[in-house]
């Protein structure tokens, strides 16, 4: 079945998601969109699967344009979509499951649908028990059981969110190969959503890229994965001549620092940050970035491993021990996991300011507050409600809050979201914390901000990570190819 | 009649009310929504069977005045909640207070005054069974209702396709959106539905279990708030839940009678709500798996299907597409 997407956009409050995205996928091939967080291939496949209408545009279904008011109506047009987190329920069998929101008589049909589920077994060679509970069954059972539902519903174009995480690698096996017979043998249309490049190099024929709401770019596969990331990150400019580091005395060690989530283990990782150098962590999102800084900051315990700051052993103490230690760490969820939204400028820096007594010294905080956000160029006033700040003013705020003489700065995705202005004016602010002998650690997806502001950069991969000390390896062809997995 | 026999039929008659909203939550809450008024509603609405008997002399108004009132509360939950977007548990409570008031308020005229009975129908042959027969067979219409009602819920639910939906929006609305199903309409209609049979089950208080308006019926649907979650969600051990409080009650009548043990009644009284802990500690600790890993295989999927509990997990939760 051939599906377009024609011209769609759709625009959240502030954030355009979708900006003139038209793409055509053609019966019986498998396609990727490529593209970082935010980068719209969630809601576009919303737009497509009838989840989310768009603003503008049109999906157009074997050269008929229709319009999807809910994700039944795509089903029933044979478009079906997969979501990352198996939309099913998981204390109904996998039978209930099978048969939960058809049509259909009073009393369900039991016998029937079990016929037709254990035809699909059998055609597919999966392994499902039809009277199992599906909160007893793994993510990837749970997969297999959505895609068998989704066949039943005579879906003739499937969508697979992010259909790799978290399943085993016989399971990813199991999924790709009936992926591949369902393209080749009944010429199903197949697209794959997904940041993870091997999957897709592996998978796919054709690759779309996305990147900050906009279609930049295809690639058809085989290609070296450097020419996804390149698509993906945009082009590095060349690395400018750096001033000297003054590097100082070690203030971060870490020592075989290993970290399991429920996602993925970080596997090993050994790194000495000096006062006054910068360190970038590159690598797709979910590589284990997130979970080493956040055991820098001392949110996540470590499974094994040791962390020091100026020489102290830090493993096992909480938050507010290595804040003392003059570590911080301003998350990327600005909003959700480092500013309180409802309160006002004036509130946070009362919250912040250290004090002893047990009332509000108010007059200090709204002189505080008035001296910093001038100070940082934050645009809003003492009372304004932190969410109604813009992006940049929001990160700027965050950075004014900090506190003067850090010894470590952890950061994740500084500057997402901000204009090119506001993001120089981040990095400025940095750079000055760095020149008074601050460690800067800082997580990012655009490639050029690493090469651009990093003494060295860490790159992760699935847990792993490369060390990358010498300036002439940083290039956006050998970033790419550790990015993607080639060491 | 022996003592026993008219303790137990005397059990199935004063549970009857408890068991009848004990249910309606249970369906309100599998939809998803919490309606914390139980017990002003209950009371609201056994006044107002009372008062419309008084006037019109007719049970069947009477009856369907009460569900009307429950009816009309529970709307007042789900409406705040999906269309005002307000909390569940906060406009449950202030409904559940607001409405023991006006019961107090409005049912002065009625306060202690004879009302109407609905009439005793013992069905015949079946009530001369021993033992059961009496227990079961010889009581009114709506006693009667509250024993239907438990399989006719626990057929429902799991064994239909309306009732596999219901399940499925309490469980995880987004997934029923996605497959199509109309949540908010759905959610809206099993609150209603669960309010009219509380407020069944005030009428069965006022017409049949503790005849005419007293005002001393609050705590009653606190009871059957609790019995919901003592029985987790599942129709049956919802309705045992019933049974073995208003059990332990009569007990406790009878221990004040009691020379030999000198229990204070209030100890059995506080049972059941031990019980309740004891039973949501097992269901939410992971210990009931480990009984089933005990369990000889031959047996296992019967135990485990007999244990398998858990709260609807998009309980007290507003729906929104994201």
């Amino acid at each position: 079945m051939k599906v377009e997407l024609k011209h769609i956009s759709k625009t959240f409050g502030p954030v355009r998601a979708n900006q003139d995205i038209s793409l055509t996928f053609e019966a019986g091939r498998i396609y990727a969109i490529l593209g970082e967080n935010g980068a719209g291939k969630s809601t576009l496949m919303k737009i497509m699967s009838g989840y989310q209408s768009a603003d503008s545009g049109e999906v157009v279904v074997d050269g008929q344009a229709l319009t999807f008011n809910a994700p039944t109506d795509a089903i029933a047009s044979g478009i079906g979509m997969l979501y990352q987190d198996p939309l099913d329920f998981p204390p109904f069998t996998v039978l209930e499951n099978f048969i939960a929101g058809r049509a259909g008589g009073f009393l369900p049909d039991m016998d029937e649908a079990r016929h037709q589920f254990m035809a699909l077994i059998e055609r597919f060679e999966f392994d499902l028990d039809p009277d199992a509970y599906v909160d007893a069954l793994t993510i990837g059972e749970r997969q297999q059981l959505e895609i068998l539902r989704l066949l039943s519903l005579n879906v003739r174009a499937l969508i697979l969110d992010e259909p790799t995480t978290g399943i085993s690698a016989e399971q990813k096996t199991a999924l790709f190969n009936v992926l591949k017979a369902l393209a080749r043998d009944e010429a199903m249309t197949v697209i794959l959503v997904s940041h993870k490049l091997e999957d897709v190099i592996e998978l796919c024929d054709e690759a779309y890229v996305l990147r900050r709401g906009k279609f930049v770019g295809q690639q058809s596969i085989p290609c070296p994965i450097s020419a996804l990331v390149e698509l993906m990150f945009g082009k590095v400019i060349e690395r400018q001549a750096r001033p000297p580091v003054e590097v100082g005395d070690p203030t971060l060690v870490v020592d075989r620092l290993c970290i399991t989530s429920r996602r993925l283990t970080v596997e090993n990782v050994s790194l000495e940050v000096h006062a006054g150098e910068v360190i970038g962590l590159a690598g797709l999102d979910g590589s284990g970035q997130g979970e080493f800084v956040r055991s820098c900051a001392g949110l996540i315990k470590p499974e094994d491993g040791r962390i020091l700051i100026d020489g102290r052993p830090m493993i096992g103490l909480t938050y507010h021990q290595f804040a003392r230690a003059g570590v911080a760490f301003l998350p990327a969820g600005r909003i959700e996991e480092g500013l309180i939204g409802e309160m006002t400028v004036t509130d946070h820096f009362a919250l912040t300011l250290p004090s002893r007594a047990p009332w509000v010294n108010w007059p200090r905080a709204r002189h505080t507050a008035q001296a910093r956000i001038t100070h940082f160029n934050v645009k809003g006033r003492p009372g304004s409600p932190v969410r109604t700040l813009s992006g940049g003013n929001q990160q700027r705020f965050a950075l004014s809050l900090l506190p003067q003489n850090l010894r470590l700065l952890l950061l994740e995705h500084p500057t997402r979201g901000l204009d090119v202005e506001s993001a120089n004016y981040i990095w400025e602010q940095l750079l000055e914390r760095r020149r008074g002998g601050t460690a800067i650690v800082f997580i990012s997806a655009e490639l050029d901000e690493i090469v651009a502001y990093s003494d060295r950069i860490l790159v992760f991969f699935g847990g792993r990570v490369t060390l990358v000390d010498d300036p002439e390896d940083m290039t956006a062809n050998r970033l790419g190819e550790l990015i993607g997995g080639r060491l | 009649m022996t003592g026993l026999e008219s303790t137990l039929r005397g059990i199935v008659r004063a549970a009857a009310p408890i068991v009848i909203a004990g249910q309606g939550e249970l369906l309100t809450e599998r939809a998803g929504v919490i309606n914390l008024s139980l017990n002003g509603t209950i009371m609201l609405s056994a006044m107002t069977a009372h008062a419309v008997v008084r006037n019109t002399g007719s049970l069947t108004q009477a009856v369907l005045a009460a569900m009307a009132v429950g009816a009309a509360v529970a709307f007042i939950v789900v409406f705040s909640s999906i269309a005002l977007k307000l909390n569940q548990v906060a406009v449950g409570f202030i409904l559940t207070i607001l409405c023991a008031d006006l019961a107090i308020f409005l049912g002065k005229p009625h306060f202690n005054q004879p009302g109407k009975q609905v009439p005793h129908t013992p069905i015949p042959i079946l009530s001369d069974i021993p033992l059961i027969g009496r227990v079961l067979f010889d009581h009114n219409v709506l006693i009667y209702f509250s024993l239907i009602l438990i399989g006719l819920v626990w057929f429902y639910i799991y064994r239909t396709r309306p009732g596999l939906t219901l399940r499925s929006i309490g469980e995880q609305p987004e997934a029923a959106f996605v497959r199509g199903t109309p949540v908010q309409a759905l959610r809206y209609a099993y609150t209603v539905l669960g309010g009219a049979l509380v407020g069944l089950a005030g009428a069965t208080y006022s017409l049949s279990v503790k005849l005419g308006w007293k005002e001393d019926l609050s705590g009653e649907g606190w009871i059957a708030l609790a019995i919901v979650i003592f029985g987790l969600w599942v129709p049956g051990r919802v309705a045992l839940g019933a049974y073995l409080i208003v059990g332990l009650r009569s007990v406790a009548i009878d221990l004040q009678d009691n020379d030999v043990i000198d229990l204070p009644a209030q100890i059995v009284n506080m049972l059941p709500w031990f019980l309740m802990i004891v039973t949501l500690l097992f269901a939410t600790s992971g210990v009931l798996e480990r009984l089933v890993r005990f369990t000889p295989d031959r047996f296992k999927p019967t135990v485990r299907r007999f244990l398998r509990a858990a709260p609807p997990r998009a309980l007290g939760t507003t729906f929104e597409k994201h």
